[in-house]
């Protein structure tokens, strides 16, 4: 039997294994996590013809170049990423949304997401990984999930377990777009803002800063001036909350969030722009727009339409 | 009783127990956590019991707001004390090394550090509720005496074990993590345990806490 594995020659900036999350942890302080962009991640497993909750490895900016030991192998790459295939001599550009073949000794280089943050790739096969409350997914602050809580590291070896036989050239037509508008209900502390706050929240933009991780976005702008009390009794957090600390600049909570915070909540992103929210790049601008309940469970339905009927096509 | 119930975004209820903060309240927010928590509801993926609240987010393509909120409005909870609060004795060593802020408090509260110590350790707490970082426990309440804000700013790093106290509050630091409390010492005892898939937390919501003073070398040789 052979063994098959990847050696890791450069693990990138933030490479860690993700799958769907884990659940009902919450009420002992541990979050979700999972992959951020959620349809990114459905849309690799179904290229190599995964079930749609396995593991893959999530890059942030610059991803791994590994080199692959073993039988023929699927991947696939999802995202807004530039990546090469290394086959002897021959370096070959990659495509995203499109499965290709690593024989032994093949390279892959993923040099950079572009003008986003997150990108997937996917094996036709199975990781040998260690689950932690049934799910891969890594949270490197709180040490938890496969690799021993820790992110990729160079020169390391991830050994596959077993590889389906799974090998047919498939292929997705599928562009990810921008958005700049992040629609969002208003929070339960709105009120606690001033109304100059509360305009300023709804018209003016704010810049995505370099401090934004897996945790949480923080933005930059304009003071939102909070007039009631810039503490509350802390409370749960879920993802997509905007809290607002006492230097009145927003923090939108994503998916390895601390599970309870202190900060006022002036809004929440709609599930639906949650995908799309996590891909704004450090200096991006966004605007919040508000809208209903009814309206964010609308869009989410279309949105999860659209998500179900790309993964239809592959 | 829950005083109010809203949505938090698109996919969680708030439930709303009031502004105060006391065990009476947080006992009814753990008895409705711990009874909606026993039901399996279908499209539930969480729940946060925290002093005076209960957050329950939900998978929104199983399920929506109104349609759980109707569910919760119509729970029944257990009547009478049906809850069981486990006691621990956290030990504690208060050397220089762990105490990184017993000087500090001494001037926010202007008392000696050794009646400091005195007071906290007399104490019996109630834990209200677990998270921030993985099993890290809120314990109240402090007496009046005791109560200083959080550092102006916070530290990067704050010791795992450490044991912090801030307003009414005192908290135990489950990992190193960032954070602003007033550090007065530190337990050798492991409060979160990621090893184990149950129960990995050793405090509860619900649970009865005290602090037993050890020495340095008794930190040092400690098994658990």
């Amino acid at each position: 039997m052979n063994k098959n594995y990847i050696e890791i020659i450069r693990a990138g900036i933030n490479s860690t294994f993700q799958d769907l999350g884990r659940n009902n942890l919450y009420h002992i302080g541990v979050p979700f996590s999972g992959a951020m962009d959620n349809r990114n991640y459905l849309l690799a497993n179904k290229l190599v013809g995964n079930d749609h909750n396995d593991p893959v490895i999530e890059f942030a900016y610059q991803g791994p170049h590994l080199k692959y030991y073993g039988d023929k192998l699927n991947i696939a790459i999802t995202g807004d990423v530039t990546f090469k295939i290394k086959k002897g001599d021959n370096f070959v550009d990659g495509e995203c949304y499109q499965s290709f073949i690593l024989e032994n000794n093949d390279e892959l280089d993923i040099i950079s997401t572009n003008k986003s943050v997150y990108g997937y790739l996917a094996i036709s096969g199975k990781f040998d990984l260690k689950f932690q409350w049934s799910s891969c997914s890594t949270n490197t602050k709180a040490k938890i999930g496969s690799n021993n809580g820790e992110k990729l590291s160079d020169n390391q070896k991830i050994t596959i377990k077993e590889i389906n036989n799974n090998f047919v050239n498939k292929k997705l037509n599928y562009v990810n777009t921008k958005i700049e508008n992040i629609r969002v209900i208003k929070g339960t502390n709105f009120n606690y803002f001033s109304e100059e706050g509360k305009k300023i929240f709804f018209k003016n933009e704010f810049k995505v800063s370099k401090l934004s991780d897996r945790m949480g976005m923080r933005l930059e702008g304009k003071k939102i001036e909070n007039i009631v009390d810039t503490n509350i009794r802390s409370e749960g957090l879920i993802k997509g909350v905007i809290q607002v600390p006492a230097d009145g600049n927003p923090i939108i909570m994503l998916s390895d969030h601390g599970t309870i915070g202190g900060y006022p909540k002036i809004g929440v992103v709609v599930s639906a722009d949650y995908d799309k929210l996590v891909q704004l790049t450090p200096g991006s601008t966004i605007k919040f727009q508000e809208i209903d309940l009814i309206s964010a469970e609308t869009l989410f339905k279309l949105y999860d339409l659209e998500t179900q009927n790309l993964i239809s096509q592959i | 009783m829950i005083k109010n119930i809203s949505n938090l975004g698109d996919s969680a209820v708030y439930c709303d127990f009031g502004k105060d903060v006391n065990r009476e309240i947080n006992t009814q927010v753990i008895k409705y956590f711990k009874t909606i928590q026993n039901k399996n509801i279908e499209g539930i993926n969480n729940l946060t019991p925290s002093y005076n609240k209960l957050i329950i987010s939900f998978d929104l393509k199983k399920i929506n707001f109104n349609k759980l909120k109707k569910v919760i409005d119509n729970i029944e909870i257990i009547k009478g004390d049906s809850m069981q609060n486990k006691k621990f004795e956290i030990p504690v060593c208060c050397e220089k090394e762990f105490s990184l802020d017993i000087k500090r408090l001494e001037e926010k509260l202007k008392m000696k550090e050794e009646k400091i110590y005195e007071s906290f350790f007399e104490k019996e707490f109630f834990c209200y509720m677990t998270g921030f970082i993985a099993g890290m426990p809120f314990l109240g309440d402090l007496d009046e005496n005791l109560r200083a804000k959080r550092l102006d700013t916070p530290r990067v790093k704050v010791p795992k074990g450490s044991i912090g106290l801030t307003e009414q509050f005192a908290n135990i630091y489950t990992f190193e993590s960032p954070g602003g409390w007033n550090i007065i010492g530190n337990t050798p005892l492991n409060i979160f345990d990621s090893t184990k898939e149950k129960e990995p937390n050793l405090i509860n919501p619900g649970d009865l806490v005290t602090f037993k003073r050890i020495s340095k070398e008794k930190y040092q040789n400690y098994h658990e």
